[in-house]
């Protein structure tokens, strides 16, 4: 072993230990965010020992250099801006979008590398040689194309730019997507036979596929399959290391692979659905035409901002349901400055954080603390459930599926099972939202129907605005 | 390397993952996804190798430019969101009380 290998062996080994400590430590509130740093910290290390090696051994050609700054500038900077400008409400979207990009990334490398076979020389870099080679290049097309097409149309539809178009939700989607898979299938033994060409069938029908697959997943699942596809561009990235022929690569994808798969597994946990659900299932709301023939509201109460908020400073307790229509109406700080007054009349308030409440899981608690939330006022589901029964009033704030009782009471509901809120348990509850349309899953909530809930229609920030108003006239909150 | 021995550092590394996440509390749950994401884009390497083993290919320095492009765009997008949303959980823990 000379010199640059030793070199290399050792910032590589480094880099893996630093990252698995990264990934540690990602788990844990208080290292969080050091381990964030660490882990970027090892990327860059990992950059430096691969450029280092390379320098020590076969030199790097001028014309490399150019087209490595110019890649490296140009992406940075696209990813940075992006990072820096996006706003918190948005967050999940943008994970599927890098995570879409990453998958791209080990596509084009494992395409270049079966496009533009290298006559390698030095070491045992000899492309497309063995049957390795292809089936490695192939896992990284496959899984790199489904990573990007599925992401972004996870994307999309976050973003409201695609909806779940109907023939989706018909059982001809499970043959369509069967038609692909077994396409690529075809493709990718092909291409071990030989025909390089059968390589743009397989680009072709793994994009159709990931499209395909995810398409006809309803919004309330989405986040479940952004972290399966962030676990399957780690494993895009293992078989691109398979590839070049990189250890590095191999275990920091299995590592990324593997974690997803837990993060996914914890996630489907927490909205008490199964993957298979997720992944084939289709959307909720499909599920549930049997069963919704109580489809109608029968017993709706609605009431002004004014009762809402001449209630709220009767009370003692108040406990604050935010979701999705939060997040939408961008009110987090405007919802912190009414908990304010509230507290400053010694009302006692507290947040209740539903498992996946917002479109990703912990996303309530990104934008809650953005709005200088005090971290211990945020209570977690089984914390708070005990509590409702001695509350006064509940804030349900744009939050829909996570307060439905059917997920209690009603054996034939789709959410039948799904660990709940149980607000109703309150005195009051004030439900705010913008009209009657149903949550993600599509589902009517009973708890609109029952006695002890008002409706208060209106934008969620425009009715706190209203409320701020109002609880000022009652003097509330000023000493 | 040999083909079987790299098979081991995907056992190994696979084995390591599934270990490293085991109780993660909810709050949690987007950071870490996000971070994770962003350690995925180490694809940039191989984007890296096929570069510097072009040899004046140009197509070839094309697609790895691209590529490397992609990779990083994930990696530092990444990194700098997850920094975003961590940096909100643990200002304020000291800001009150």
């Amino acid at each position: 072993m000379n010199l640059p290998v030793i070199i290399k062996f050792v910032i590589d080994l480094l880099a893996v230990l630093l990252l698995a400590l990264g990934i540690k430590g990602l788990s844990k509130v208080k290292s969080a965010r050091d381990a964030n740093r660490l882990a970027a910290f090892a990327m860059s290390l990992s950059v430096v020992g691969l450029l280092s090696y390379y320098l020590g051994t076969s030199g790097i050609a001028i014309q490399s250099w150019i087209w490595i700054i110019i890649g490296s500038i140009i992406g940075s900077l696209l990813g940075a801006i992006l990072a820096k400008k996006v706003p918190m409400t948005s967050m999940p979207e943008t994970v599927a979008l890098f995570n879409g990009c990453g998958g791209m990334s080990s596509l084009l490398v494992a395409l270049g590398v079966a496009i533009f076979p290298i006559s390698g020389g030095q070491e045992n870099f000899d492309f497309f040689k063995s049957l390795i080679n292809e089936v490695s290049i192939s896992v990284s097309i496959f899984v790199g194309a489904i990573t990007f097409t599925g992401s972004i149309v996870a994307m999309a539809k976050l973003q409201g730019w695609l909806s779940t178009p109907g023939w989706t939700q018909s059982k001809v989607r499970h043959f369509v997507n069967i038609v692909f898979a077994v396409a690529s299938l075809i493709a990718f033994f092909d291409l071990i036979n030989g025909n390089t060409s059968s390589i743009w069938l397989l680009v072709i029908v793994s994009s159709l596929l990931g499209i395909g697959v995810t398409l006809p997943i309803g919004g309330a699942d989405m986040p479940v399959v952004i972290s399966l596809l962030n676990s399957y561009s780690g494993i895009a990235a293992a078989s691109a290391g398979f590839v070049v022929d990189s250890q590095l690569l191999i275990v920091a994808g299995a590592m990324v692979g593997a974690a997803g798969l837990i993060l996914t597994q914890v996630m489907c946990k927490g909205m008490n659905r199964s993957l298979v659900s997720v992944l084939f299932g289709g959307s909720l709301s499909a599920q549930s035409t049997a069963s919704s023939g109580s489809g109608e509201y029968t017993n709706i109460t609605s009431c002004s901002v004014e009762e809402c908020a001449l209630t709220l400073e009767a009370a003692n307790k108040v406990i604050i349901v935010p979701g999705y229509g939060l997040a939408v109406a961008q009110a987090q700080h405007t919802l912190r400055e009414v908990t304010k007054k509230l507290e400053q009349n010694g009302i006692e308030v507290v947040y209740a954080i539903h498992p996946v409440a917002g479109r990703m899981p912990g996303h309530m608690n990104v934008l809650l603390a953005e709005a200088d939330v005090p971290y211990e006022q945020l209570k977690e589901m089984d914390v708070v459930n005990p509590d409702f029964p001695a509350t006064d009033v509940v804030l349900v704030l744009g939050a829909n599926d996570v307060v439905n009782p059917q997920a209690k009471n009603d054996s034939s509901s789709p959410l039948y099972g799904m660990p709940v809120l149980d607000v109703q348990e309150a005195r009051t509850v004030f439900v705010i939202k913008r009209g009657m349309s149903a949550g993600y899953s599509g589902i009517k909530n009973d708890l609109f129907d029952l006695p002890n809930t008002s409706m208060v229609f209106g934008d969620a920030k425009k009715v706190l605005n209203d409320l701020i108003g109002e609880l000022k006239d009652l003097g509330v909150g000023e000493k | 390397m040999s083909f079987i021995s790299l098979l081991w550092v995907l056992l190994l590394g696979s084995l390591l993952g599934l270990e490293l996440i085991g109780k993660v509390p909810p709050t949690l749950h987007t950071p870490l996804m996000s971070g994770a994401n962003a350690i995925s884009g180490i694809t940039m390497l191989a984007a890296l190798t096929l570069i510097v083993k072009a040899e004046g290919n140009v197509p070839l320095l094309i697609i790895g430019s691209v590529s490397l492009g992609f990779a990083l765009f994930n990696v530092v997008g990444g990194f700098f969101v997850t920094d975003r949303m961590l940096a909100m959980f643990s200002r304020k823990p000291s800001n009150k009380k």
